[in-house]
């Protein structure tokens, strides 16, 4: 009777859940067959693809890691340059403390697949009224992660095969963090937060290169952030 | 494939680690048992719209102001989204619209 009932929770949260992911759908399709086809090109098939995509689960660095895999053996150097194109997630996870709480064996699941996308989509919409919220975020969470693991074997598969002009559809997910920028702009607050970001990024773009802006960046908003905190909070 | 099986797999789980210590580090450093600090409680509130506008430059980071087209199609797209946004508050339309749009102009207009 309890299975029952909880499938039944789950299945709304889904259907709740799912609407949100549609930009992501798209995105990742297009930007996982381009890693697939990527792949494919430096003589890695589906199953390496496949398997990094899974394991690793980074959109951004699968690409980096390319190059990694083209090159003399260096898992240490991999390892490294893994944390650093990934910086971003540590300050994920302190936005999602609050909200990942109490959710217990999901949570592992919820950080393991925590990418820019779900971030953005569970740190903007909040669980509808009557929506258990632990299987909301996982929804978000699994759906993502499918997405991105689908589209990487469709590209490996039958990249080749696309015939009609995918090109600017990756655009997508820019015009999702667009429209989850402006979702956030809601008390004073936050748009004052959302102004330092834009701003420290821009000013990190400006100093460091499109190379290495990242880092800087997100020392450059944490440090705005923490000396203004008490403007800010006021 | 220049690297054998076995250095393969373990590149792929090297990756796959320093992603991981990304994400559960601030899990780990402040377990959900106890209270976080005040100013983490404070960075958790302040850093979501910090980051979506972290991310919003990011993708627009390989975009040349000096080379055609000068960025004028994420301009227009961009422009477009954040006024329907606002007047329409629909996510998926704003987020198709942009979307379609931009593939016009990259590939029928600005090519």
């Amino acid at each position: 009777m309890t299975e029952i009932k909880s499938k039944k929770v789950f299945q709304q949260a889904f259907t709740a859940a799912f609407p949100h992911t549609i930009p992501v759908l798209t995105g990742f399709l297009v930007l996982g067959m381009a890693y697939g086809v990527l792949m494919q090109t430096k003589g890695y098939g589906a199953v390496w693809a496949v398997l990094m995509s899974m394991i690793a689960f980074c959109g951004s660095m699968q690409f980096v890691a390319i190059t990694l895999l083209t090159a003399a053996f260096n898992p240490i150097q991999a390892f490294l340059l893994s944390i650093t194109v990934n910086a971003r997630h540590l300050f994920y996870g302190l936005s999602m403390l609050e909200k990942y709480k109490g959710l217990g064996k999901v949570r592992a699941v919820l950080i393991y697949t925590l990418c820019d996308e779900t971030f953005s989509i569970s740190s903007s919409v909040a669980p509808p009224e009557n929506i258990d919220r632990k299987y909301f975020y996982l929804s978000i969470s699994l759906l993502d992660y499918f997405y991105w693991v689908l589209g990487t074997f469709l590209g490996s598969v039958l990249g080749s095969l696309i015939t009609f002009s995918t090109k600017g559809l990756d655009f997508v997910l820019t015009a999702l963090f667009v429209v989850l920028f402006l979702e956030q702009m809601t008390s004073r607050e936050n748009k004052i937060s959302g102004i330092i970001g834009l701003a420290g990024t821009g000013a990190g773009l400006f100093l460091f290169g499109a190379e290495n802006l990242v880092i800087p960046s997100m020392l450059i908003i944490l440090l705005v952030l923490l000396a203004g905190r008490k403007r800010i909070c006021s | 494939m220049q690297l054998t099986a076995a250095q393969t797999m373990i590149t792929i789980l090297a990756v796959a680690l320093g992603a991981m210590a990304t994400r559960f580090t601030p899990f780990l450093l402040f377990p959900e048992k106890k209270e976080p600090p005040k100013f983490v409680a404070y960075l958790g509130k302040a850093l979501p719209p910090a980051m979506m506008g972290l991310l919003v430059v990011y993708c627009l980071k390989g975009v040349s102001v000096i080379n055609k087209p000068h960025g004028i199609p994420e301009l227009i797209a961009i422009a477009v989204i954040v006024a329907l946004h606002i007047w329409k508050k629909n996510v998926l339309l704003s987020i198709g619209v942009g979307t379609v749009l931009y593939m016009v102009l990259v590939q029928a207009v600005f090519c």
